[in-house]
């Protein structure tokens, strides 16, 4: 039986572009895209940017939603039966011809909680946390080193206050992009300011009635500050699924077409797929891939529901991309820099360690799986992007970067 | 068509231009796109709504 209804679970960047792809593809039945936060959809990387740096009022973050859209805001998806594709909010059931998951991630935090200690996932996030930094010298603790950690760190220092980066890892970004590009971010971040207390472990937050001033390490000694930015990653907003089928190993366990089950789709942070080309399970928090993979989820979908009218499926193979602005120097990324063998770093310019220019290759196995670029003109940096889009030999990537440094 | 950019929002991801590279180009010093051609003959239609749907940052905005 169909119902002549699709609905998209999570109205952010993959949901959103599922909505548009949907519609662009010729669906003409309803679609059901439900958000749980009150606002309109908008955009998360300038957040921890332009929207806490203050140069964006929070409107400017807006992303367009599809024509036609049955939109259900402050609303959160309780339940799914799989079997039949059924979504289920609080007391209202919606049958569907198809449903796309698109829930995303939530931001892990420290046990406790104290006026003062903040994360940054949401637009409210962000908003109380420019607050926070909207009066002078504050001493700001940041607890984590990945990509949203330093970046916050970037804009704080610009906004003159004092900065404590307290992280396990030995470098910034480590887990992003290894650790020999990680130190030179790290000489770049003590060449603005801030304080890098790395390979030190937090035990949990301090607060004096209430109001936080600073954290605890697990050695016992304590970093003190007037506010507490918690950047320790993300957990898969899938809670709402546990009583049912599918794989929720690490985010929803989706084949290479991103299909969770018959009829049910996956898309951006939730979503871990098989990538065919790099030949392993991949879930990947980064906007493009939000887009790309919502994209990629509604037609398949389509293709699943009516062959004939949408064509054949097709397996998910991008080049994944991510970027980070930092001071005044970009940061970018293509294909998969993760469990590389070897790392192969070219300083171009080191003249200023507060913007260092360099970039780096990611070997596995026999070839260049990955790309990294520092304080590059994004267009030449494209360059790098063609050594890995199709895994090239190790030997024939490494002219990449003699290229670059010409 | 007509293609509009906000080159505030742009981040030099460079997808449109591997997308629609007729319609899209990035400045040489910052990777801020450049549009070659805002209002692109039918043909590009295609390409260049798959550049405006896939940029990160929404940076292009084509009307009709």
């Amino acid at each position: 039986m169909t119902t002549g209804r699709i609905a998209i679970v999570g109205a952010s960047a993959a949901g959103l572009t599922a909505a548009e792809t949907l519609r662009r593809g010729g669906w003409d039945g309803r679609i059901s895209l439900i958000g749980d936060e009150p606002h309109e959809p908008y955009d998360r990387p300038p957040l921890s940017k332009q929207v806490l740096a203050g140069k964006w009022e929070p409107e400017r973050t807006g992303l367009r939603a599809a024509d036609a859209l049955d939109l259900r805001l402050g609303t959160t998806a309780t339940g799914l039966d799989v079997a039949n594709r059924r979504v289920l909010l609080g007391d209202e059931a919606l049958d569907c011809d198809g449903v796309i998951i698109a829930t995303g991630v939530a931001a892990r935090t420290l046990p406790g909680e104290a006026r003062g200690a903040h994360v940054l996932r949401g637009l409210d996030d962000a908003l109380a946390l420019r607050a926070e930094l909207a009066n002078p010298g504050r001493r700001l603790v940041i607890v984590g080193a990945g990509v949203l950690g330093v970046e916050v760190a970037a804009v704080a220092r610009e906004l003159g206050h004092e900065v404590v980066v307290v992280a396990p890892e030995a470098a910034p970004m480590e887990r992003a992009v290894g650790t020999e590009a990680g130190d030179l971010l790290a000489e770049a971040h003590r060449a603005h300011g801030v304080q890098l207390r790395l390979g030190e472990f937090v035990d949990g937050l301090l607060d004096d009635e209430g109001q936080v001033r600073g954290v605890r390490l697990t050695d016992g000694s304590e970093i003190t500050g007037d506010a507490v930015l918690i950047a320790i990653g993300c957990t898969p907003a899938v809670e709402w699924l546990r009583d049912g089928p599918l794989d929720l190993a690490d985010g929803i366990g989706c084949d290479s077409y991103c299909a969770a089950a018959p009829g049910i789709y996956a898309a951006g942070d939730v979503a871990r797929w098989h990538h065919p080309v790099l030949g392993r399970p991949v879930r990947i928090e980064h906007r493009m891939n939000a887009t790309e993979q919502g994209m990629a989820a509604a037609r398949n979908l389509l293709a699943e529901l009516d062959q004939e009218r949408f064509g054949s499926r097709q397996e998910f193979t991008p080049v994944s991309y991510f970027w980070s602005d930092q001071y005044r120097f970009k940061i970018q990324a293509y294909g998969d820099l993760a469990a590389a063998d070897q790392v192969q770093l070219r300083v171009l310019d080191k003249t200023d360690p507060g913007a260092p220019k360099a970039a780096a290759l990611y070997r596995r196995g026999d070839s260049a799986f990955g790309a990294l670029s520092i304080g590059i003109p994004p267009k030449q940096a494209r360059s790098l992007r063609a050594a890995v889009a199709t895994p090239q030999p190790w030997e024939q990537a490494l002219s990449a970067l003699d290229e670059l440094a010409d | 068509m007509k293609i509009t950019i906000d080159e505030d929002r742009c981040c030099g991801a460079g997808q449109c231009v591997l997308e629609a590279p007729d319609v899209f180009d990035q400045r040489a010093e910052d990777g801020v796109v450049v549009v070659l051609d805002a209002a692109p003959p039918a043909e590009l239609h295609e390409a260049s709504r798959a550049a405006e749907q896939l940029c990160p940052t929404a940076a292009i905005e084509i009307t009709e």
